[in-house]
């Protein structure tokens, strides 16, 4: 952000410094393709049958949570809509129906522009997901050995004991768009830090579970242990509704990365290089 | 940033990713693109071996967790005669060939399959498409009607031939397992849905159970079995009817 100087009677000193080292640099966009491939061949996936339940079956008498279908409309429309708890949503051109590469309208859950491969192909969305879950996997794995080995956790990502205390006055900080400058923008603010540690040690490696949850042949690991979280229909649930917090967290993230400063952020996470303004 | 630069910014920005989507379909419709992809099925394969133990058992259920109806998938009826025919008579004149790399080709009828040894089991079959259902199958084991044939030391896979036709050239449904999956104490010929004969949307005579493998490797309407060292020369090459559709031979996940 460009900042005022009029008021200042010193002139600011602008300096650049090394943020990232180079393997996050490099992890962190391997990442984002993976997670990107990743959402789109899922809801590919949930296309085949775009409907959520809670439970061990999907035929249990019980209704699903979720679920999007077309509906024919007295004037002989086709209408897309989305219920979710029993209550209807119409959605026609979003979810349920929407239009193909020809432009004609179909009866699908996610339309063509959010899904791999476009049109409606399991076989190839499930290739698509499962080479780049591995993707995902081994990167994310190299990542928190990485982490750990150059100290990048406990330098960069813990949060001290003094942060801790502060975290309220941090919350109200974001909460007004407020953001450190100066020397104090060179680490990772403390809301920051327990935002990446949640999602990198708690909602991916649940994502991960949950996914090995509907696989029938995981299942046979510990007799039951997918009921600990309902059943194989609850874990798809889960493994959807994790899915979509993550992509809220990547819309705060991106939020976050345009209000501070978008240039010198994506700079920071290519060439390295970030700009410290020290007044 | 200005209006007009933001507006400029994001289209900039939808045209990349329109263009990284099309560029992902070009890829999906290439001859090298699905091999490529193919491999994080194969490690999918290589990693669920390797976790889980060759003869670890699916979760069974209790009766209470049952679906009150068990949905039928793909074929509901198969149209073509000769499978008329048998159904009229319940199955009688029906029977299961057992034939190929086996020392003793066999013929089991419906009546004999139902005094050999059975296993009954409350399970969970998971469907491709992302569904599940829960039923009460019964059935005699795969390994005893092996048994009856006895595979040649040279047979690698069991090839399931079925009596629904899936297009008007006359082929039909089949899929097939390795004997690993096969010598499996799950894996049943099932007669019986839910204490009843299998109705015929559900696959009678009898279906296969794979328990640990998703719903389109567990073939309905069997009338063959077939012992096989390669997968090479049935149907499409690729071990199944779904398979040469793309999907993968091994359904763990």
């Amino acid at each position: 952000m460009p900042i005022d100087s009029d008021k200042d009677s010193q002139p600011t000193r602008r300096y650049q410094y090394l943020r990232h080292s180079w393997p996050v640099r490099l992890m962190h966009w391997i990442n984002l393709l993976a997670l990107t491939v990743l959402l789109l061949s899922g809801l590919q996936i949930f296309n085949a049958h775009p409907a959520l339940y809670w439970g061990k079956s999907s035929y249990s008498g019980r209704p699903p949570i979720l679920q999007m279908y077309g509906i024919q409309t007295s004037n002989g429309e086709t209408a897309g809509t989305t219920e979710i708890f029993g209550r209807r949503f119409r959605t026609t051109g979003l979810f349920g129906v929407s239009k193909d590469a020809s432009g004609t309208l179909v009866e699908r859950g996610f339309p063509s522009w959010l899904t791999i491969p476009s049109n409606q192909y399991l076989a190839m969305g499930r290739r698509w997901h499962f080479f780049f879950a591995w993707l995902f996997v081994v990167n994310g794995f190299l990542y928190v050995t990485y982490s750990i080995a150059s100290r990048h956790l406990s330098h960069d990502l813990a949060p001290t004991r003094l942060e801790w205390r502060c975290i309220g006055r941090s919350i109200l900080d974001h909460l007004r768009f407020k953001h450190p400058r100066g020397e104090a923008s060179k680490h990772y603010n403390v809301l920051q830090k327990v935002t990446y540690l949640t999602v990198i040690f708690g909602l991916l490696p649940f994502l991960i579970l949950m996914g090995l949850a509907m696989s029938p042949r995981m299942d046979s690991l510990f007799p039951g242990w997918i009921d600990l979280v309902g059943g194989r229909q609850s874990a798809r649930t889960l493994h959807f509704a994790a899915a979509m917090l993550l992509v809220l967290f990547v819309l705060i993230h991106v939020f976050e990365v345009i209000i501070t400063g978008l240039w010198n952020n994506v700079r920071s996470m290519i060439t390295g290089r970030y700009e410290v303004e020290d007044t | 940033m200005s209006k007009s630069r933001r507006h400029f910014v994001m289209r900039v920005l939808a045209g990349l990713a329109a263009v990284a989507l099309a560029g992902c379909d070009a890829i999906t419709n290439s001859s090298w693109g699905p091999k490529i992809l193919r491999n994080g099925e194969r490690a999918n394969r290589g990693a669920q071996r390797s976790l889980t133990a060759k003869s670890a058992l699916a979760q069974e259920f209790s009766e209470a967790d049952l679906s009150p109806d068990f949905r039928s998938n793909g074929t509901s009826n198969p149209s073509d005669d000769d499978y008329q025919r048998l159904a009229k008579d319940q199955f009688r004149d029906w029977t299961l060939k057992v034939e190929g790399l086996v020392r003793t080709p066999t013929q089991v009828s419906l009546a004999q399959l139902r005094t050999m040894k059975a296993r009954t089991q409350i399970t969970r079959h998971d469907c491709v498409e992302g569904w599940s259902a829960i039923g009460k199958w019964t059935g005699a084991q795969l390994s005893e009607v092996l048994a009856l044939a006895q595979p040649q030391p040279t047979a690698r896979y069991v090839v399931f031939h079925c009596a629904d036709a899936m297009d008007n050239d006359g082929n039909r449904y089949y899929e097939s397992i390795d004997l690993d999956e096969a010598h499996h104490p799950q894996t049943i010929l099932a007669y019986e849905l839910n204490g009843e004969a299998l109705p015929i949307k559900n696959g009678a005579p009898i279906r296969v159970r794979i328990e640990r493998q998703l719903g389109y490797k567990m073939a309905k309407y069997i009338m063959r079995i077939e012992l096989v060292a390669d997968l090479k020369g049935i149907g499409g090459g690729n071990g199944g009817y779904w398979e040469d559709q793309g999907y993968e031979w091994y359904a763990g996940i």
